[in-house]
């Protein structure tokens, strides 16, 4: 049971003299959100299985250095081995390094692809729900129709379309890379807009407000500094999330065909080279898979989490 | 009730306009176009391919060839398929009922799970059936329906030997055994597609009903002699149903293009695999054509989300 007073805006707090924070740490809203989400057991699971991964995908292939293209016809499609631990494809390729490679890709993809959505989001967002009137209902017929777009046929047809260009003008790794993850984020950013929008609606009415208003404090300041702050909470379980289904949109584009090309192994391009020979090597396709499912279920986890953390009515 | 209902239809004008326009730009933008091939042909000089972009209207302004092809849209005239040589409304319509199909048992079979498990999940929170009801919903949301339906493959196709994993159109078998035939091929795409939904339809209507239950006319049924049975079934779930009708309504388009990835999985001869083939063959008319059936649908199912809301709940009103 929380009985401390929540503060809204941590760093508003008067400073104290130094050795009383010695003596009394001071229960900040970040502290509490963080005892909460402690006592969130599957969010620490989660989290612990997220840093895993992270580690794993970033350290990995120094720790491991086998090249990810190093074609051995003579060990192709074999099993787990000493050698090759998650096996080899059908080049004779080993899939751990292939794998942990392509887990770079993918999560450097999803944090991307979520900044953009979350960063495009706040700007609609707060635009709209700030300056209201004519400028918001036209931003929220835009959202409305963003949101009545068909998402994945969109997608794979942006991708397809753009993608010889976008190889041209950026190089064949770095341009796929933008091109996915500004598409991906551009579909995305709804959802966080519709909520930073509604928590303005109702912010900008606050007494705080008026009082920085009669303070002088210019718009753009108001916005970015005092409320926005307090919008962060619900944008924040929504940006874990975006991390999630923008790995699995990656997955889904790299799984048909049209994504990374084969030289780039992220998790859904592996996946899909291995669909053909699921007789021969199930386990080409069961560690990506694997990959991708535990990606995901640590965010949503972690999401779930963070929902209950950050709720202050929420009693855990 | 009828000005809000004409109102709101009215709106929808608007947003499907917007959304051809998103389209058609995408594709209007995009480099490459269909004679492109006849370039490569050494045969053919490069007059006869200027002509023909010329007499396809390809040369003109963006704005001009947007309304052209609006216009046609809306007389019902849907283009000529570059790659199949048919009228692009055939094809869809050849391929439509595939789709239908198979999207319309797995949606059901997800009802027939979410429905009960979630109720039961919600009258008894935090039980262990409840515990394990929610970490299969999670687990289930988190899988994606391109690795279970490998999954499904590898299981039931390869190692049990049950079920075909290719979708035939061609089955040489008339009657009861065809109909069997059918449903055998097209059990793991609706299971693979089922599942997945309800997954995620199990957590709606456990959170709808936890809503509901802790009300006070919930008490007053209880209160009044009625038998639990009655009252979680005539008065929780009656309002607890209302916002998952609403989640149905919108989810169902979605659902749509989420069928893309299992058609190609399983080579379900639907309008998600036709999408997959018609981008890869640069088939333009096509392409065009089943996206804004998927925006359509969108739309629809929105306007028909709204309408079913106020229907459902008295305490909306129409102003």
């Amino acid at each position: 049971m929380e009985t401390s007073p929540k503060v809204a805006v941590v760093d508003d707090t008067p400073a104290l003299p130094a050795q009383a924070l010695d003596a009394y740490p001071p229960r900040t809203l970040w502290s509490d959100v963080w005892r909460r989400y402690c006592r969130h057991r599957l969010a620490m699971v989660g989290t612990v299985v997220m840093l895993i991964l992270g580690i794993a995908t970033f350290v990995g292939p120094i720790v491991y250095p086998v090249p990810i293209d190093d074609i051995d016809f003579a060990v192709k499609l074999t099993g787990p081995s000493l050698a090759h631990p998650f096996g080899t494809d059908d080049l004779g390729q080993d899939l751990l390094a292939r794998i942990l490679y392509g887990g770079r890709i993918s999560m450097a993809v999803g944090l991307v692809a979520m900044l953009i959505a979350i960063l495009l989001g706040m700007v609609i967002g707060a635009l709209a729900g700030f300056f209201g009137g004519v400028f918001d209902s036209i931003l929220m017929r835009l959202t409305d129709l963003f949101l009545s777009l068909p998402q994945l046929p969109l997608l794979l047809l942006v991708v397809f379309l753009f993608r010889d260009r976008m190889r041209q003008a950026f190089g064949p790794e770095l341009g796929i890379f933008i091109l996915i993850v500004s598409v991906i984020g551009g579909l995305r950013w709804m959802q966080p807009a519709r909520l930073v929008r509604a928590s303005f609606l109702a912010l900008k009415e606050k007494e705080f407000v008026e009082a920085a208003r009669c303070a002088g404090v210019p718009n753009a300041w108001l916005i970015v500094r005092h409320i926005l702050p307090n919008a962060l909470s619900p944008v924040i379980v929504a940006a874990t999330l975006g991390v999630g289904s923008a790995i699995l949109a990656e997955s889904s584009i790299s799984f048909l065909g049209l994504g990374f090309p084969p030289d780039m192994p992220t998790w859904g391009r592996i996946l899909s080279d291995a669909k053909d020979y699921l007789d021969s090597a199930p386990h080409w396709a069961l560690f990506p898979g694997l990959m991708i499912f535990l990606a995901v279920i640590s965010i949503n986890y972690i999401g779930d989490g963070l929902r209950d953390a950050l709720d202050p009515r929420k009693i855990l | 009730m009828h000005k809000y209902l004409l109102r709101r239809v009215l709106v929808t004008i608007p947003t499907l306009v917007g959304i051809s326009v998103v389209l058609f730009t995408v594709l209007a933008l995009a480099p490459g176009d269909p004679f492109e091939e006849l370039a490569l042909n050494p045969n053919i000089p490069a007059e006869v391919r200027l002509n023909l972009r010329h007499q396809f209207g390809l040369d003109d302004p963006i704005p001009v060839r947007y309304l052209r092809w609006l216009t046609a849209m809306l007389r019902g005239d849907w283009g000529y398929s570059f790659v199949s040589r048919v009228n692009v409304d055939r094809l869809i319509l050849q391929r439509l009922p595939t789709t239908l199909f198979v999207l319309g048992t797995a949606y059901g079979l997800a009802l027939l799970i979410a429905l009960p498990v979630g109720v039961m999940s919600a009258v008894r929170p935090y039980s262990l059936f409840d515990q394990i009801a929610t970490t299969f919903a999670f687990v289930g949301y988190s899988l994606p329906t391109f690795f279970t339906g490998l999954l499904f493959i590898m299981l039931f196709s390869l190692y049990l030997d049950w079920l075909p994993f290719i979708y035939s159109t061609t089955i040489e078998a008339s009657g009861m055994r065809w109909v069997a035939e059918h449903l055998r091929q097209a059990a793991m795409p609706i299971a693979v597609l089922g599942l997945f939904e309800a997954a995620s339809l199990t957590r709606f209507v456990r959170a709808s009903m936890l809503d509901v239950i802790h009300q006070d006319f919930v008490t007053t049924a209880r209160a009044k002699g009625l038998t639990e049975l009655r009252t979680i079934l005539g008065h929780v779930l009656r309002n607890a149903l209302i916002p998952v009708v609403t989640i149905v309504a919108l989810q169902l388009p979605g659902i749509f293009t989420g069928a893309v990835i299992t058609e190609q999985i399983f080579r379900v001869p639907g309008i998600g695999s036709l999408l997959i083939s018609a981008i890869q063959s640069t088939d333009t008319p096509v392409v065009m054509a089943i996206t804004f059936v998927y925006s359509m649908l969108v739309v629809v199912f929105n306007l028909i989300a709204d309408i079913i809301y106020g229907f459902l709940d008295p305490r909306i009103t129409f102003s």
